[in-house]
């Protein structure tokens, strides 16, 4: 089948206006009728669902956490992006849409990312209006960064807290709706099933992680906004709680998954100490705007960095990529990192890590200087590994971070099963195949605030509010399979733990479904994923019972959906025959090792349709068409 | 290296709970304190006894979930640090490490070491915000703000709502948390508008939810992972002397 992404038609500039005629309203009377569940409470959420509660909308939001202040994206460092163009340094919504959509590789829809470009200045008015402290310079106006991937400085920053400061921003919004009771609010609650009707998403299943009980919830619309799947290689940036598993069950409802080959492993973080790590621990890009990433010039060398003289050092982004240096973006800087410590270059006690080194900034601007942009990030640096890096480089290697894969949706974010929107990472929208740097708070506050309110309109308008209660039998279905996926996690009282399986979950997408793929490994993980998954419903131990709050069998049921969609991804990238953006395959590349991609043949979104457990899944595409701007090798030279 | 420790157990909210003693053993001092929980974890599922519950997520200091007392010092040794950023090079071989979860009225335990902490979600629901509508506000540069009140703004803003600071207090206060937000909004011209109003209903909530007063004992900034300041509780203060003074003239 051939998909169709809906977008408008018309010139680019206009088709987001364009669209909000076309869109039907619900008038104020009526919006009070509907009611919408939103799950996952990250700056999609919380911003769509504070959004949706002003508006009128009943709003029955659900988190995992015990806070919906506490979202993963509040880790999120560096900043977001928006093309105010206060620098006036040459910035413009077009520059901004050419970023991102270059930077992915031109693997995304162009009307969806030209309308993030254009909301992005909304975005900023609506957190300062909040009272986000965003910094400032003395003239009491707003600072802006430079960021990877651009020659511009469009990113806002709140010190290194810049995800934190927004969800707060956003958190605060819901807080101020759930007072007002527009918005009932769920926390410690895990979403474990959607509920269809008649091919229309009309609710959810729900655990609450404190008692145990499994819990049925109608609504009129359902708003995925569970966040991304980077935890599927064990160690990863995100928390440790972020998972797939609402996106994943979806899927098995029949919603598409797009593009689940396509995940940002991230150049700067912390490598990993020992066996022991269950986190990876990122460092914001903006550092390097003022550290120079480099390796030693000769294989093997052990010397300390001090007896390492200027001359036989490699700044090895700064040498292949002149124009950007070390702000190259992020899949091109991890890749050379990898490539790099391949070569047998790579410093620290296991060899796989680079330097970023200061030292060049400090002379330059002084210590304080530093301290004052980046200090919680050093002080950070230095309560994980024990060592300042104000006075010798920081150790770095590439970590997953990010999964620009998704859930399909159309240009109004609403997934092929009606009534279903997924928002934010959860979708697959916005960054094609490799997203660029402070992006992500962007489209998670684009959607929310800005997006969803309009599109949720158009659906709801269509249909006669609370006309499926949790009385259907749909609901009772659903819940008896959760009740009995429950006792059977339960009841295998096998000898490895669910840690041990996520351990080596990782461990095979990582080495195989990784930075770098080939055919020969990803057949590889193809034959083991499945035998894995096997071993997991034979041999796993889960302690405790179901009606009780149970962390163990919280992670189990989570690695269950890892385990089925770590195939998936492999299936995705085996199929994807040319490298783009984060996708590399190892066939497909340049004499100088550069990601060769292959327009003919692959300017589509893959799209996954789950035909059943013992069957192999179907493939749909949305070819992407490019009505603005060129396909071009995309240059950072 | 290898270590004893006595860990809060409890089964439910209405069960009564005891320090039950575990070894830790091999433990390396590169491993975060919450990594050593994991290997102890994992070797009591082995055992097939259950694990110790305690919350955490992101692991990197900044979502405020993680809450235990180590020793008696919330988030443990270390100054200005999280329980998940605290690492095991801080202790050594043979130590004894005592751990227990928040203790306060207003955070009843749900299990283990796992708390309920929603009474700050009611603090911040009484008048925590700015009461802006999606859409509709000013251009971002409108309206400049001074670099200094801006960044006390963002000092306040740090706080990442953990409870450390009730769980340190001996009156299991919510000062510091409430002052914080407070501060953040009160620094600047967008939460100047509605300053006298919200102070006056979040410490009221802050009454009303079971938290003590503050009798200045600065515990609270000594255990902040964040480093937020006790002067932010000095301002909320003023804040609140303004409001009421403003309130209790005639027509109002």
């Amino acid at each position: 089948m051939i998909l169709d992404g809906k977008s408008p038609s018309g010139p680019l500039a206009e088709k987001w206006d364009r669209r909000r005629q076309e869109l039907k309203l619900v008038n104020p009377a009526n919006k009070r009728k509907y009611k919408i569940i939103v799950v996952g409470t990250g700056l999609a959420g919380a911003s769509a669902a504070a959004t949706l509660g002003e508006l009128g909308y009943n709003i029955e939001a659900f988190c995992y956490q015990d806070s919906p202040r506490r979202g993963h994206s509040i880790a999120a460092q560096g900043g977001i992006n928006a093309a105010k163009n206060y620098p006036n340094d040459g910035d413009s919504i077009y520059r901004l849409f050419y970023d991102t959509i270059k930077s992915g590789d031109f693997r995304s829809r162009e009307a969806n990312v030209y309308r993030l470009a254009q909301v992005s200045n909304n975005i900023i008015d609506q957190c300062v209006a909040q009272g986000v402290p965003f910094a400032r310079d003395y003239a009491g106006y707003l600072d802006n960064r430079s960021f990877g991937g651009a020659q511009v400085s469009r990113t806002f920053y709140a010190r290194g807290q810049t995800g934190q400061q927004l969800l707060l921003g956003a958190y605060s919004a819901l807080s101020r709706q759930i007072r007002a009771g527009t918005v009932k609010l769920y926390p410690r609650s895990e979403m474990l099933d959607i509920v269809i009707v008649n091919n229309e998403a009309k609710g959810i299943i729900v655990r609450d992680l404190v008692t145990g009980r499994i819990e049925s919830f109608a609504g009129d619309a359902v708003c995925l906004c569970t966040g991304g799947f980077a935890n599927v290689f064990y160690l990863s940036t995100n928390a440790m709680g972020s998972n797939v598993t609402a996106a994943y069950r979806a899927y098995k409802k029949g919603a598409y998954f797009a593009n689940p080959c396509y995940t940002q492993i991230h150049p700067t973080c912390i490598p990993v100490s020992g066996d022991h790590q269950s986190k990876l621990t990122l460092m914001s890009e903006s550092l390097r705007n003022d550290g120079r990433v480099w390796v030693p010039l000769k294989k093997g060398d052990t010397r300390a960095v001090k007896d390492i003289p200027e001359n036989e050092r490699d700044y090895y982004l700064e040498r292949k990529y002149p124009s950007f240096g070390n702000l190259a973006p992020r899949d091109i800087s991890s890749r050379s990192a990898k490539e790099v410590c391949d070569e047998g270059r790579g410093i620290g006690a296991s060899g796989r890590g680079v330097y970023l080194d200061f030292a060049d900034s400090i002379q330059r601007l002084g210590e304080d200087t530093i301290r004052e942009r980046y200090g919680n990030l050093f002080e950070m640096y230095e309560r994980i590994t024990g060592e300042n890096a104000y006075r010798q480089p920081m150790r770095i290697y590439p970590a997953p971070h990010y999964t620009m894969g998704g859930l399909w949706v159309d240009y109004n974010l609403q997934s092929n099963i009606p009534g279903l929107f997924v928002l934010g990472e959860a979708n697959f929208s916005d960054h094609g195949a490799n997203r660029l740097g402070a992006s992500a708070l962007m489209q998670g506050l684009a959607d929310g605030y800005f997006i969803i309110p309009y599109t949720i309109a158009d659906y709801l308008a269509r249909t006669e509010p609370g006309n499926i209660t949790t009385e259907h039998e749909e609901f009772g279905h659903s819940r008896e399979k959760i009740a009995s996926l429950t006792d059977k996690l339960l009841s295998i009282k096998g000898d490895k733990t669910v840690t041990r399986f996520h351990y080596e979950l990782g461990r095979i997408m990582w080495d195989y479904v990784g930075m770098s793929r080939s055919e020969k490994g990803l057949n590889t993980a193809l034959e083991k994923i499945p035998a894995l998954r096997a071993e997991f419903w034979k041999n796993v131990r889960v302690t405790g019972q179901g009606h009780e709050l149970n962390q163990e069998l919280e992670k189990a049921g989570r690695v269950a959906d890892f385990l089925e969609f770590g195939e998936l991804m492999a299936r995705d990238a085996l199929e994807r025959n040319e490298s783009c953006g984060g996708h590399f395959r190892e066939e497909y590349q340049s004499l100088d090792g550069e990601a060769t991609r292959d327009d003919q043949n692959f300017s589509h979104v893959a799209a996954w349709e789950y035909k059943g457990a013992d069957n192999a899944p179907e493939m749909h595409k949305e070819p992407l068409e490019f009505e603005n701007v060129e396909l071009a090798v995309r240059s950072y030279k | 290296m290898n270590l004893t420790l006595y860990v809060w157990k409890q089964k439910s909210k209405d069960q009564p709970g005891e320090l039950v003693q575990y070894d830790a053993r091999n433990v390396s001092p590169d491993m975060s304190f919450l990594e050593m929980l994991d290997v102890v974890n994992e070797g009591l599922i082995r055992e097939n006894n259950e694990p110790i519950a305690f919350d955490h997520d992101c692991r990197e200091g900044i979502c405020g979930t993680c809450s235990q007392v180590i020793n008696g010092i919330p988030h443990g040794p270390q100054e200005r640090t999280t329980v998940c950023q605290l690492h095991m090079r801080n202790f050594k071989d043979g130590d004894t490490i005592y751990i227990e979860p928040w203790r306060a009225k207003a955070f009843p335990v749900i299990k283990d070491l796992i708390v309920d902490r929603s009474a700050f979600e009611s603090i911040i629901q009484s008048g925590g915000y700015v009461s802006v509508h999606t859409g509709g506000v000013p251009d971002a540069n409108a309206i400049p703000i001074p670099k200094e009140d801006a960044d006390i703004s963002m000092d306040a803003a740090e706080c990442i709502g953990c409870g450390a600071c009730v769980a340190a207090c001996p009156n299991g206060s919510a000062m510091l948390f409430t002052a914080a937000k407070i501060t953040n909004l009160a620094m600047l011209p967008q939460g100047k508008v509605e300053a006298k109003k919200r102070v006056c209903m979040m410490t009221e909530e802050m009454l009303n939810q079971g938290f003590g007063n503050c009798s200045n004992h600065y515990e609270c900034q000594a255990a902040c992972p964040k480093g937020i300041k006790v002067s932010f509780i000095a301002k909320l203060n003023r804040e609140f002397t303004k409001a009421v003074n403003i309130f209790s003239e005639p027509g109002e």
